[in-house]
């Protein structure tokens, strides 16, 4: 025996240890986690959503505040909310990030379902390495990912040279900077997070099925239809909301590859809070946000606890 | 027919490993270009590699970055195996399922909310005579870890949801101490969940640039905030050496544990058959 362990034991055996009432203690230090680190830091953002925009550091002002010893006076300001909705440029953003955000998810089941399937159809030695190599590009960097798309798309990038040296445009086009290059990054950052639910379920799913079908007469598209597609529907909503949620809120993919006219809201935030220096609206933007990923969020929780 | 049908799924997975695949080996193939430009190819070189190398802003963010990954990765195991034998042990507790909800929760939250929220909170204790820790190094580690603590949490539970309890209860019936009972035999039992926990937990806090903008103070730059400055003005040769050095290693990485996997497998499926 080594002696960590029989230095563990020992350590075990002390009687104060054991005098330590274990499943408190157990249960209380990750929720006392949750609650100081994610609970409570947004409760703080709703109260600074409604606080008032002030010059100063804190750069938000009190809402509680005590006249004297007995009158304590609330003050619970919309105006930051009233700014988002009466200025066009913060709907414009939700509006786009979601459509951005809902057509990224949409190529991503487009190009992952397939890949899902035949990877669940190779070979029993080919599905390890397959797998291994959908996840490897997750381990490495995601800043170093977007980034690569920035010399493919740009200028003088291997797509517009192609292009000019085959005749077929005469200038380089612009693929950088637009909607277009922000789809891209959308798709490449979050296909792996589409391709594994996908397959999980695959893997699951009992040929036998298929073969009932095809032998009863079914052809293979009705087959896909009918037996294929309803089996692997929890697949397809795990995944659209893996890649949708974190999409809607992406900052570093508009930021590198969308140029300055590019509106999505966790940009809009991010110059409200660090350029404009405007807590309360980046916190009204930030709580608009959860609301509106809320729904998505909990089909996804109930989806998770349901299949554990 | 099935032979079309199998050529199409062989066409789009093809299609789909070049698309995740094309723009690394870009970056690799261009770290090793003479010229500034990263997309115009001169002669080859590595002087890329050898400016990396002693570039001083560089290393010391590499340095910050590895302590914050590693000190977060064990503390989000850590809390995140408590909760997970929560989560899956005390069935009788009310609010259970509130409870895996809200520490899974940052898995989904967009990265800017998360960092605003933490950073309003640092910003809020900074004016408690009790809090310690001012903007930096420990801030970040703690965002880190609360970002972590949720992935932890999934891996861990579905471990602790499958295996055979038999084993803890018969260390019970004759007479161990719960504690010992969970070192001795839940916690080797759950080692390979913890092992990749730990390593998800330590990739993820590498990988973030957004929630440690947020929350770091003026003195402390984590490697991807390096990055993310240098890359935000456009293409520098450096940063596809680094990128170079970071998808060898984890390829590497990556490899050494498909083999792991594989002879594990292979193992099992032996002793299966000597079983039967």
């Amino acid at each position: 025996m080594s002696y960590f362990l029989i230095a563990a034991r020992s350590i075990m055996l002390l009687p104060f240890l054991r005098n330590i009432k274990g499943r408190p203690f157990v249960l209380a230090v990750p929720l006392l986690w949750t609650l100081l680190f994610f609970v409570i830091p947004f409760g703080i953002v709703l109260k600074i959503s409604f606080s008032e925009s002030i010059y100063g550091a804190p750069p938000y002002g009190a809402m509680i505040e005590w006249l004297n010893d007995v009158t304590m006076s609330i003050r619970i300001n919309f105006s930051s909310y009233l700014f988002l909705f009466q200025d066009n440029l913060y709907v414009k953003s939700y509006v786009s990030s979601l459509g951005l955000a809902g057509f990224a998810t949409l190529i991503c089941l487009f190009i992952g379902y397939p890949m899902a399937y035949g990877i669940s159809q190779a070979p029993l030695k080919w599905r390890l390495p397959l797998l291994l190599m959908v996840i490897l590009p997750f381990w490495t960097s995601f800043l170093i990912r977007i980034y690569a798309w920035v010399g493919i798309l740009g200028h003088n990038g291997p797509i517009n040279s192609l292009l000019l040296n085959l005749h077929l445009i005469d200038a380089p086009l612009t693929l950088l900077n637009n909607n277009f290059a922000v789809c891209i990054g959308l798709v490449y950052a979050y296909l792996p997070f589409m391709i594994l639910p996908l397959y999980t379920v695959f893997e699951k799913m009992d040929s036998a099925l298929l073969e009932a079908a095809a032998d009863l007469g079914a052809r293979p598209f009705l087959t896909f239809l009918k037996v294929t597609l309803p089996l692997s529907t929890s697949g397809i909503i795990i995944g659209s909301m893996l890649v949708f949620i974190p999409a809607v809120g992406e900052f570093v993919i508009p930021e590198l590859l969308g140029g300055s006219d590019n509106l999505m809201i966790g940009k809009v935030l991010w110059t409200e809070f660090f350029n404009n220096r405007d807590w309360p609206v980046a916190s009204a933007i930030a709580i608009c946000l959860l609301i509106l990923l809320v729904l998505p969020m909990i089909v996804f929780q109930r989806l998770q606890m349901r299949k554990s | 027919m099935r032979a079309k049908k199998s050529r199409l799924i062989l066409m789009v997975i093809g299609f789909g490993y070049a698309f995740l695949y094309l723009p690394i080996m870009m970056l690799i193939v261009f770290s090793f270009n003479e010229s500034r430009l990263v997309t115009v190819w001169s002669r080859f070189s590595t002087k890329w590699y050898y400016e990396l190398l002693h570039n001083q802003s560089i290393l010391k963010a590499a340095w910050v970055s590895l302590q914050v990954a590693i000190i977060s990765a064990t503390i989000a195991v850590i809390v995140g195996t408590l909760a997970a034998i929560v989560i899956t042990r005390f069935k009788s507790l009310r609010g259970r399922t509130l409870f895996n909800g809200l520490l899974t929760a940052p898995m989904v939250m967009p990265d800017v909310i998360t960092g605003l929220a933490l950073l309003l909170l640092f910003v809020a204790l900074e004016q408690s005579p009790f809090w310690p820790f001012s903007r930096g190094i420990s801030t970040i580690t703690i965002a880190h870890t609360t970002l972590a603590i949720a992935y932890v949490v999934v891996i861990i539970t579905s471990r602790l949801a499958e295996f055979d309890r038999s084993l803890e209860e018969a260390a019970l019936d004759l007479g161990a101490h719960p504690m010992m009972v969970f070192f001795r035999i839940t916690l080797p039992l759950i080692t390979p969940s913890l092992i990749a926990g730990w390593l998800l937990a330590f990739t993820i806090s590498l990988d973030d640039v957004v929630i440690a903008s947020f929350v770091s103070g003026a003195g402390s730059t984590t490697l991807p905030m390096i990055v993310f400055s240098s890359v935000r003005w456009g293409v520098t040769p450096q940063i596809n050496a680094l990128a170079t050095i970071i998808v060898s290693l984890v390829t590497l990485g990556v490899i050494i544990a498909g083999l792991l996997i594989n002879r594990q497998q292979r193992l099992e499926r032996i002793l299966n058959r000597n079983g039967r």
